[in-house]
């Protein structure tokens, strides 16, 4: 049999930053103590009239901006009806044929579309144990109901539970920089679902796509994609077949439990809602909402690649967390010519991120005690030579653990690179003298020997030597006498 | 019942037409979505009525509405929006008012799940 390729695609819920709720004017909250944000329109009495936020409007025409959406010209709200203590209307007023955006791309997935809808309350089941009636019961509390939320669907781009997981950072990571909602997938202002499917490698069909759900941290996402996926696997393998149906992700134990199907009846008989009339984005809405953006990661990684000549790692790891991307950018500025942002790049995303976790902390290198301009003038110094690789690395070592300035502490600690060739030469001969077998197996053409002499040296010098000039001038040095 | 009429005339008899009678199980699935409790007599009233919508419908769709806008609102109004400006919410107490039996705050309803 064929291998398995793995078709993941996502469904993403942001909760918006707003200061009010997407339809009434009920401060949004999270944590408070319950129903102390509920209004006649948000706990659904009879005979309100719903009203849309257009501070929500104005945060999802910028995420649409930011997905590369097409905005639809003229968009309207539809009321999805289920019957569930969250939803005090019996309704949900969402979007459906006539999504807000579609269409959009981020990275190397393409956004299916983008609507805006309205969030339901919170249940609190409360189990059974020690009741008198033996019977359970919920807890609604509606200080959530009604706050504004942007589906994200994408097309089933992704081919592995890392990829899923490294896609959805992303996504956060750019719904965040456009300041438009929390993204806590802890608190829930970021919630992420996984459509999965499995089929044989090449083919182009999809297969029976299962959902999952109840994955709140990017970790437990990965780790119950991978579950489902391996389940999925076992099962096409030993000749089964895929049921479509909803699965909870149990984060203790990596385990999946199937949602009743009960629970799944999705006849939700979509029609236009009445109250609420066209959504028209003007002109002036959707420039604002381009001009709003601020550059994005996406962007940001594709700008250090073409114009910087870093690796597509290297830009990745600088341009995602924009605290990041501006101490490199300040760094290499600080540099000046005279050093390639590719070689500040690999300090920042190498000796440094390796020298800050030698440390023990946690902290970024926006965070560290080591200023831009401090690890600048440590890279151009190591760069003109002036200390050498070693001593560069023991200079930051210093500088994550105080601060300060690299001269300074180059001059403290003697670390100036010997310059004087003549010092450096009679250090080399009398390396030479105190390791003979090692330069009789190289005279001999065994190269690797040489690293005695070399180690001889550095010891001597105490790494303040260039480890290339040692190796030059113990080479001619071996060369002469043999000649 | 496919729709008949072997002459190639442009009226409803021809027209495509998606089969739109409304038979009793359907009433009843909507029913029992929408939570109602229907007597025979009822459904059997809905089921005419429902077809009755439905023909309309065809009536419509038989139409070459090419070039019409789709009408989801009869009222000439967009982008109805307000300011994202808090209001008062109302006291706990008055929220809880209308709950039958609250507890810690909360609306306490029969568990869903227990349905």
């Amino acid at each position: 049999m064929a291998e398995l390729e793995a078709v993941i695609g996502l469904e993403i819920h942001v909760q918006l930053a707003t200061r009010t709720k997407m339809f009434c004017g009920c401060e949004l909250s999270f944590g408070d103590e319950p129903n102390v944000h509920t209004c006649p329109v948000c706990l659904a009495h009879p005979g309100v009239l719903p009203v849309t936020n257009e501070q929500a409007i104005r945060y999802a025409l910028q995420i649409a901006a930011a997905l590369e959406c097409e905005v639809a010209p003229r968009s309207i709200f539809h009321r999805k009806n289920y019957f569930y203590p969250d939803s005090p209307k019996a309704y949900q007023i969402s979007q459906y044929d006539v999504p807000l955006a579609s269409n959009g791309r981020l990275g190397d997935v393409r956004i299916h579309r983008a609507h805006l809808e309205e969030d339901a309350a919170k249940t609190i089941h409360v189990g059974d144990s020690g009741r008198i009636h033996g019977s359970s019961a919920s807890l609604v509390d509606f200080n959530r109901g009604g706050t504004p939320l942007v589906e994200i669907v994408t097309e089933p781009d992704l081919r592995s539970a890392a990829e899923a997981a490294s896609w959805a950072r992303l996504l956060r990571e750019t719904v965040r920089q456009l300041g438009v909602s929390d993204v806590n997938m802890e608190e829930g202002s970021l919630r992420v679902d996984g459509n999965i499917s499995v089929r044989p490698a090449g083919s182009e069909e999809l297969g029976t796509k299962t959902e999952l759900k109840n994955m709140n941290s990017f970790r437990f996402l990965e780790r119950g994609i991978e579950a489902e996926l391996a389940r999925q696997r076992e099962l096409v393998e030993a000749g089964g077949t895929v049921a479509q149906e909803t699965l909870h992700f149990n984060p203790s134990d990596a385990s999946l439990t199937p949602l009743r199907s009960k629970e799944e009846a999705h006849d939700y008989r979509y029609f236009p809602e009445p109250d609420l009339v066209s959504l028209v984005p003007t002109e002036e809405m959707l420039r604002e909402a381009r001009e709003s953006l601020p550059e994005l990661p996406a962007a940001r990684i594709e700008r250090y690649r073409k114009q910087m000549g870093l690796a597509e790692d290297t830009a990745a790891l600088l341009a995602t967390d924009p605290a990041t991307a501006a101490y490199f950018e300040q760094t290499a500025k600080e540099a000046g010519k005279g050093v390639e942002p590719r070689v500040v790049a690999n300090w920042v995303t190498g000796e440094l991120a390796a020298a800050l976790r030698q440390d023990g902390g946690d902290a970024g290198a926006a965070e560290s005690k080591v200023e831009p301009a401090a690890l600048a003038a440590l890279v151009a110094m190591v760069q003109e030579k002036k200390i050498s690789n070693s001593s560069g690395k023991a200079v930051l070592a210093t500088l994550v653990a105080e601060g300060g300035d690299p001269a300074a502490i180059v001059d403290r600690e003697g670390l100036a690179q010997i310059s004087d060739s003549g010092e450096l030469e009679s250090i080399v001969a009398a390396a030479i003298e105190a390791n003979p077998d090692a330069a009789e197996q190289v005279r001999a053409g065994n190269r690797k020997a040489i690293g005695a002499i070399v180690g001889f040296v550095m010891k001597q010098t105490k790494g303040r030597a260039d480890g290339g000039e040692i190796n030059r001038l113990i080479e001619a040095q071996l060369d002469a006498r043999a000649g | 019942m496919a729709s008949g009429g072997g002459a190639a005339r442009l009226d409803l008899e021809t027209a495509p037409r998606i089969r739109r009678v409304i038979d009793r199980e359907q009433v009843l699935h909507v029913a029992r979505l929408a939570r109602l409790g229907l007597t025979d007599a009822e459904v059997e009233t809905m089921a005419g009525e429902l077809s009755g919508i439905l023909e309309h419908v065809d009536r419509i769709a038989a139409l070459d509405l090419d070039d019409v806008e789709p009408t989801s609102h009869v009222v000439e109004l967009e982008n109805v929006l307000r300011a994202d400006v808090p209001h008062e919410s109302l006291p706990k107490d008055v929220a809880l008012a209308s709950a039958p039996d609250p507890v810690d705050g909360a609306f306490r309803v029969p568990s869903p799940q227990a349905e």
